[in-house]
């Protein structure tokens, strides 16, 4: 019958067999394009939805520039940390990595915190989801990227768990190169959200 | 307490209606009966194991094909209701607001819960016995996807005896979807139902597109791919830039209706023409999805029961991926007569003829493969003969709709419903039963009754142009999509009694297709060729039904007909009459998981919570998904072997060489 496989004799590879991470790495970049079209469609109901205030403020009176370039310069760090982590991994150090990766995660959840402060600011100041169709786009283009780096957040913890567990093989190799990709991604989406929903909508 | 209850379950429960009454009880019936039988049976743990767990893409695509045939019931079922209630002028089977529920359940089933699974089912079945691989690139992936459809289709279906079913038409446009015009739970099931089982749809199409890329056998480069694998590769690139763009939309009407946002509201600064942009931008790409397998399927039976290679395979290919790049230019046609002008107008009106071109390079494509060859008229050809004339029919009446000043006039008509019933059923239906004929002994190891199969054919047949040509003649004669009935004077009466017909004659063929199945299950003539059509590619070179392993040595590939032209050396006395004793070596194989059925049930139940508003439940649901996910990146199993000796062992019995 059938015999168990041992960890260690996870990288040997037997005659047409397929190096599974190769196709998850294949698989995830086929998920971020579908992730593209997805952020896609909501930048292109932001973009024909953001002038219908309907009586409600407009972008250029509820944007507050400074938190939002602090965001940005927080994401874009944690962006350059990710990288640093592969790049520990790639030398093998797990210490390095494990490190790397809680800088990362400490600089998201920086991040979120300081847009959860952004939203919770501008409820208060009367511009919430159901204010007009401009302001329910804005929480939902902005509220799906953070909903994205949250769940990044909560992976990273359950990488970290593993890579202090079992140290570095070819699994969590594979977990770490596609979460800084994730990462990376992210931090490409934020450019764009920056771009055309902060600065054009200040300018 | 008392009081209370009874109040609560005459708003939970669908009541008042002796149809759907009769539709309590028998569904009450069959559950019991169903639960009865595996405990009486004692096959609970059988059925956990083998079925409810497995990550087996043979049986995966079992479930697919069968839960599709029980959806092609329910949605049939709906159709009937609607042709009884068109019959006669001012006729009262229906209520008015029951019939926009019917019609608008029947369109979401066929589509969404009948056609796509029918679809994945044969992409599952077939796509890794085709390329030579072992399984999918991700197992469990397609395991879960299969859980996820399923329990969406569930949700959805439960719609018709709790809290009452959608009314607002298959693609709800707003602001009739919004909650100011539709308060009621069935736009809710609406939303999650297709939600939680789209979310499947995606990860398949990215599963397959990998395991298309990564997982050929070698030597099978990409031109040397079966035609139907090319199918599914061009379908999966639609599938993955089509459904997040429908997942983004139902996640919108949800946040519209759930927490008071003003996407499509009228009031606001809502944009109800946003909607209906957004989803036909994944709607017209979904038709294509299920089309194009179809093709693929004619492919691959057209050459082998005309006995040559496929003619013209390159610009079948070139056809194929030029469909799925255009069918991505074509969504406003959906509606012409919104004002967006002529200029937007002429753009979508030209990129939908063009669609008619390497549509038709296919339809000869077809024909010149028939030309000159020795033709069997098997059940799979019988279908693919019938077919096109069906879709040539359908084309032609399409590229009638897409001239843009003409549409103005049958816009919405019946001539509309008449083509893309057509299309929908002449080329998706076509195509998946003759799939199924043709594959159905490579998943069953015997083939289905050929008498039975052929009556069912002819009545599908005639049915369905008794049914649909007076329908063209409907709609020019101004008769509109929807309407629940008509007065005598309209002079719509006659045609329509002549469609009802030819729907309980379609209904009539599926019952011949029931009693087909089940004859054929109890009177099977075990196949043990493997190769039971004298066929072309590499599926056929197993044993019937696959062992799970698919194949004990992987094959190198040398040609688009493996198969077909390793028999043509054989005959020629090329090779040797019998193959050296093969080395077999031990296979790895991923391990079943109950995972993806509990993660499936806990979003189903996270729908059913968000359907009713029952934020508890809803997190709940939310909760166990999540935690679902923790518990399978914290795993760690990464399958098993079969040794060698099994292997071997296996293959001597299934090839009587023991």
């Amino acid at each position: 019958m059938a015999q168990a496989v041992s960890q260690n004799d996870h990288g040997h590879h037997d005659h047409g067999h397929h190096d599974p991470q190769e196709l998850k790495m294949l698989g995830f970049w086929i998920f971020l394009i579908t992730d593209v079209v997805l952020f896609g469609t909501l930048f292109a109901t932001y973009v024909v939805l953001h002038n219908n205030t309907a009586g409600g403020p407009s972008a250029h009176e509820v944007f507050e520039m400074p938190g939002v370039i602090a965001e940005t310069f927080i994401l874009l760090t944690s962006s350059f940390t990710s990288g640093l982590a592969v790049l520990a991994m790639n030398k093998g150090n797990v210490k390095q990595l494990i490190a790397w990766l809680i800088v990362t995660f400490i600089l998201g959840a920086a991040f979120i915190g300081l847009e959860v402060q952004e939203f919770v600011h501008l409820v208060h100041e009367g511009f919430n989801f159901g204010t007009s169709a401009f302001s329910t786009s804005f929480f939902t283009l902005v509220g799906t990227h953070g909903l994205h780096v949250s769940m990044g957040l909560g992976w990273m913890i359950l990488l970290i768990i593993q890579l202090s567990r079992r140290g570095i093989n070819d699994v969590t190799r594979g977990k770490v190169n596609v979460i800084s990709l994730y990462w990376h991604f992210l931090d490409a989406v934020w450019i764009f959200l920056l771009s055309v929903v902060y600065l054009m909508g200040v300018m | 307490m008392l009081e209370n209850i009874k109040e609560f379950a005459s708003e939970f429960f669908v009541t008042g209606d002796p149809l759907i009454y009769g539709a309590d009880v028998s569904i009450a019936l069959v559950t019991i009966a169903i639960v009865a039988g595996l405990t009486y049976f004692k096959k609970w743990k059988w059925l956990w194991r083998n079925w409810l767990t497995t990550v087996d893409h043979k049986k995966i695509g079992i479930m697919y094909i069968l839960a599709a045939i029980i959806m092609m019931f329910r949605g049939g079922v709906d159709a009937l209701m609607m042709r009884t209630q068109l019959a006669i002028p001012n006729f009262e089977f229906l209520h008015p607001e029951h019939y926009n529920q019917v019609f608008t359940t029947h369109g979401v089933v066929m589509i969404l819960f009948m056609a796509m699974p029918f679809m994945f089912g044969l992409f599952n079945v077939v796509v890794p016995l085709q390329i030579g691989a072992r399984d999918v690139a991700f197992p469990f992936l397609n395991s879960l996807s299969f859980w996820l459809f399923f329990l969406g289709a569930m949700l959805f279906n439960l719609s018709f005896v709790i809290g009452g079913s959608p009314d607002a038409g298959w693609l709800s446009y707003p602001p009739l979807s919004e909650l100011q015009f539709n308060p009621g739970p069935g736009q809710n099931f609406y939303i999650w139902g297709i939600q939680i089982s789209g979310i499947g749809s995606l990860a398949t199409g990215i599963n397959f597109l990998v395991t298309i890329i990564k997982m050929r056998a070698p030597g099978m480069t990409m031109m040397k791919m079966p035609m139907f694998t090319w199918s599914v590769f061009a379908t999966c690139v639609i599938i993955i830039f089509a459904f997040p763009i429908l997942t983004v939309t139902l996640a919108l009407l949800f946040l519209d209706r759930f927490g008071g946002g003003h996407f499509f509201t009228l009031d606001g600064g809502g944009n109800p023409m946003m909607y209906i942009n957004l989803i036909w931008m994944w709607g017209h790409p979904e038709v294509y999805i299920v089309i194009l397998p179809a093709f693929g399927i004619f492919s691959e039976i057209v050459s082998v029961f005309s006995r040559k290679k496929l003619f013209g395979y390159t610009s079948m290919v070139f056809a194929m991926m030029i469909i799925a790049f255009v069918s991505f230019f074509t969504w406003a046609h959906h509606f012409f007569t919104m004002g967006s002008g002529a200029d937007v107008n002429a753009f979508f009106a030209i990129s939908t003829m063009l669609i008619a071109i390497p549509t038709g390079v296919k339809i000869f494509n077809w024909l010149f493969t028939m030309y000159r060859g020795r033709i069997r008229f098997d059940l799979p050809m019988l279908w693919t003969v019938a077919f096109i004339p069906a879709f040539i029919v359908g084309g032609m009446t399409g590229v009638l709709l897409a001239v843009a000043p003409a549409d103005f006039q049958y816009h919405n008509s019946y001539f509309l419903i008449a083509h893309f019933h057509q299309v929908l059923i002449g080329g998706v239906v076509f195509g998946y039963f003759a799939g199924m004929y043709y594959w159905w002994p490579k998943m069953f190891g015997f083939k289905l009754n050929e008498t039975l199969g052929r009556w069912s054919f002819w009545f599908w047949n005639i049915g369905f142009y008794v049914c649909f040509m007076p329908q063209y003649l409907l709609g020019l004669m101004g008769m509109t999509r929807r309407v629940s009935t008509f007065d005598w004077d309209t002079g719509w009466g006659p045609l329509n009694v002549v469609s009802t017909v030819g729907a309980y004659l379609m209904g009539i063929a599926f019952v011949f297709q029931a009693i087909q199945i089940a004859y054929s299950f109890k009177y099977r003539e075990k196949d043990t060729t493997g190769d039971i059509w004298d066929a072309h590619t590499l599926e056929w070179t197993i044993p019937s039904p696959a062992p799970e392993y698919n194949f004990a040595i992987t094959p190198v590939v040398d040609s688009r007909d493996p198969l077909w032209v390793e028999k043509q050396r054989r005959a020629a006395g090329k090779l040797p009459k019998k193959d050296a004793k093969p080395k077999y070596e031990p296979i790895h194989m991923p391990s079943n998981s109950g995972i993806p059925i509990v993660f499936s049930t806990f979003f189903f139940i996270a729908g059913f919570g968000f359907t009713f508003h029952w934020v508890w439940m809803a997190v709940l649901g939310l909760a166990g998904v999540l935690a679902c996910m923790v518990v399978r990146s914290m795993n760690d199993d990464e399958g098993f072997y079969i040794p060698a000796e099994e292997v071997e062992k296996t293959e001597a019995s299934l090839r009587g060489t023991l």
